[in-house]
């Protein structure tokens, strides 16, 4: 797996995780971090994806893959049994997040997350001329059948942090484009001009 | 043509007779078994495969240019398959208390001269799997690359991992479960009834006779609707008549499913002995892993075991809670897990039809393995 051919926030996700780590992806799709991680940084991964035919894809790939919904799956690990758990895109769906950082962050020394920032000017701009809840090419749903339920800005999420006492280790905002492929690093005004906030999270 | 190479092995001479679960003594004990494909000179590429409730030794292969028996799992094993004989070296063995070339109740009890009857002691999972040890260490095999089994081939593999995971690099349990549910032990008591509430079968101690024949084919109808589905019984037959128009209004077989069940029941008593399946399913209702204080599958020394585990949609006699339980305790071990619920229509038996999910999710589990053992 080229690094070049996954999702941007993952390419950055990936250059975070240290050679020999242990990591849990979560909701890991068809294995493409897992898969790099492996082959370029000697990685133990595990995986949890909901789909059968892209958990079987991952296991028939050679990944250690289990198919469930990770929300019940993360129970069983002993604490602190990874060194990394990835949750790539998929806090937003997520009905309570904090419960579940929460336990991320007791199977997992760190914990990345990536999101989309609702925050980002289009989506303001958007509500603002339209009047309508955004519709952009990273929140491409209506508010009808989106799976986001939860609606985060990356000032929210960071104000969510220090409320929930939850250690903030590594933040870094970025701007993607060509389906989330390639992308660049925002580093000023980013709750205005990212397109996804990615942070590294620890316990305090 | 894919060779397979018949054996038996023989141990457990009196007086070093194996000393039983249940407390009982059983020798000498002969397992008949096959192997495939080549050991390596690092003898680090076997697979023993472990066969269901009436399976046998013959897992896939030709003994012979003239022979043309299939095996019982040739969409799985085989040159070039999932579990491939041109990389792999492959055992499989049937298990004690069969009647497919293992002592079990119909063998000579050395004894008396006579067939074991209900003379023959009670087996137990963990007893095949004690015996299936030996076999490997006759084989001069230390650690098996992988232990495939479904259902209670399954239950093997498991008690394999528990009882010996120093002997196991990978395990591939599929369509299982750790322990029985009222369920399962309610319809294998109804198969053990139909055959012990026929006269024929005489406290067990029948062999000079004719046998049991209609207690077991009834045994094995109902075992058979266990292995279906709804679904599978629906496309199959759905409520079609068998060579007629109308109904019969008499006890003729009318209905397409009945004649199916029927030919079944007549052609399982051809291959297969009423005691060893009063005994085996009895074994498979008396496997618990989760017994005594906490489960055997959590365990430290289980940790370096590799495990893929797989269960069907459709399958009501092992569904999947079963396997998701098997799944969450070696997940507290901390255990290298893989897991996947195959969407399939044809039940239980799904495990043993053709299908290309499992094919491949095998096949690359067991292609990782080989390259890290």
């Amino acid at each position: 797996m080229k690094s070049e051919s996954m999702r941007f926030d993952l390419q950055v996700i990936a250059s975070w995780i240290r050679p020999g780590s242990r990591v849990l992806d979560l909701g890991c799709g068809n294995g493409d971090l897992l898969l790099h991680l492996q082959t370029s940084k000697e990685v133990q991964g595990t995986g949890i994806e909901l789909d059968e035919t892209r958990a079987a894809f991952c296991i028939e790939r050679g990944l250690s893959v289990l198919q469930g919904d990770f929300r019940q799956e993360v129970a069983d690990y002993p604490d602190r049994y990874f060194d990394v758990v990835v949750l790539s895109q998929t806090l937003q769906q997520v009905m309570h997040p904090r419960e579940l950082l929460q336990e991320l962050l007791r199977i997992g020394n760190r914990v990345i997350v990536s999101f989309p920032n609702f925050g980002h000017w289009r989506c303001r701009l958007y509500l603002l001329l339209t009047g309508r809840a955004p519709v952009t090419e990273q929140l491409p749903h209506e508010w009808y059948d989106t799976p986001n339920i939860r609606v985060i800005t990356i000032r929210d999420f960071k104000r969510f942090l220090r409320k929930a006492s939850i250690g903030l280790e590594r933040e870094l905002a970025i701007n993607t484009h060509h389906h989330d492929r390639r992308g660049h690093v925002v580093t000023r005004m980013t709750n205005l001009r990212a397109t996804y906030g990615i942070m590294m999270l620890r316990n305090i | 043509m894919l060779l397979a190479r018949k054996g038996t092995f023989t141990f457990a001479r009196p007086p070093e007779e194996m000393v039983l679960d249940s407390g009982a003594r059983l020798g000498p004990v002969t397992l008949a078994y096959e192997t495939l494909g080549e050991l390596d000179c690092r003898r680090s590429n076997a697979v023993l495969i472990l066969h269901a409730c009436s399976g046998d030794a013959h897992v896939a292969g030709r003994y012979g240019p003239e022979d043309d028996t299939p095996g019982w799992w040739e969409t799985m094993v085989g040159p070039g398959k999932p579990v491939d004989t041109n990389r792999f070296y492959v055992i499989c063995s049937n298990i004690l208390g069969s009647c497919r070339g293992s002592t079990g109740p119909s063998s000579i009890n050395p004894a008396t001269g006579r067939p074991y009857g209900s003379d023959f002691p009670m087996v137990t999972i963990r007893d095949m799997v004690r015996a299936q040890k030996r076999l490997i260490d006759h084989l001069g095999i230390d650690r098996l690359m992988a232990v495939i089994g479904g259902s209670v081939g399954g239950m093997q593999v498991l008690r394999w991992c528990v009882e010996y995971p120093e002997r196991v690099a990978a395990a591939i349990p599929l369509a299982t479960t750790t322990r029985h549910s009222a369920q399962a032990i309610a319809f294998n008591e109804i198969a053990r009834q139909a055959i012990m509430a026929d006269p024929e079968w005489k406290n067990g101690d029948y062999y000079d006779g004719p046998g049991p024949k209609l207690g077991l084919a009834i045994a094995r109808m109902i075992g058979h609707v266990t292995y279906l589905s709804d679904e599978s019984m629906r496309e199959k037959f759905g409520r079609r008549l068998q060579n007629r128009k109308r109904l019969s209004y008499d006890f003729a077989c009318d209905f397409q499913v009945e004649s199916y069940l029927r030919h079944q029941g007549t052609k399982f008593v051809r291959r297969f002995d009423a005691n060893s399946l009063l005994y085996i399913t009895k074994a498979a209702d008396y496997f618990d892993l989760e017994a005594g204080d906490g489960s055997s599958l959590v365990q430290e020394r289980l940790r370096d075991i590799r495990f893929l585990v797989i269960s069907f949609t459709s399958d009501w006699l092992y569904p999947t809670y079963q396997s998701r339980a098997i799944v969450s305790m070696l997940k507290k071990n901390g255990c290298d897990v893989s897991f996947c619920e195959i969407d399939a229509q044809w039940g239980h038996d799904a495990f043993l039809m053709p299908n290309d999910r499992l094919n491949r999710l095998v096949g690359g589990f067991l292609d990782r393995i080989a390259h890290e053992v």
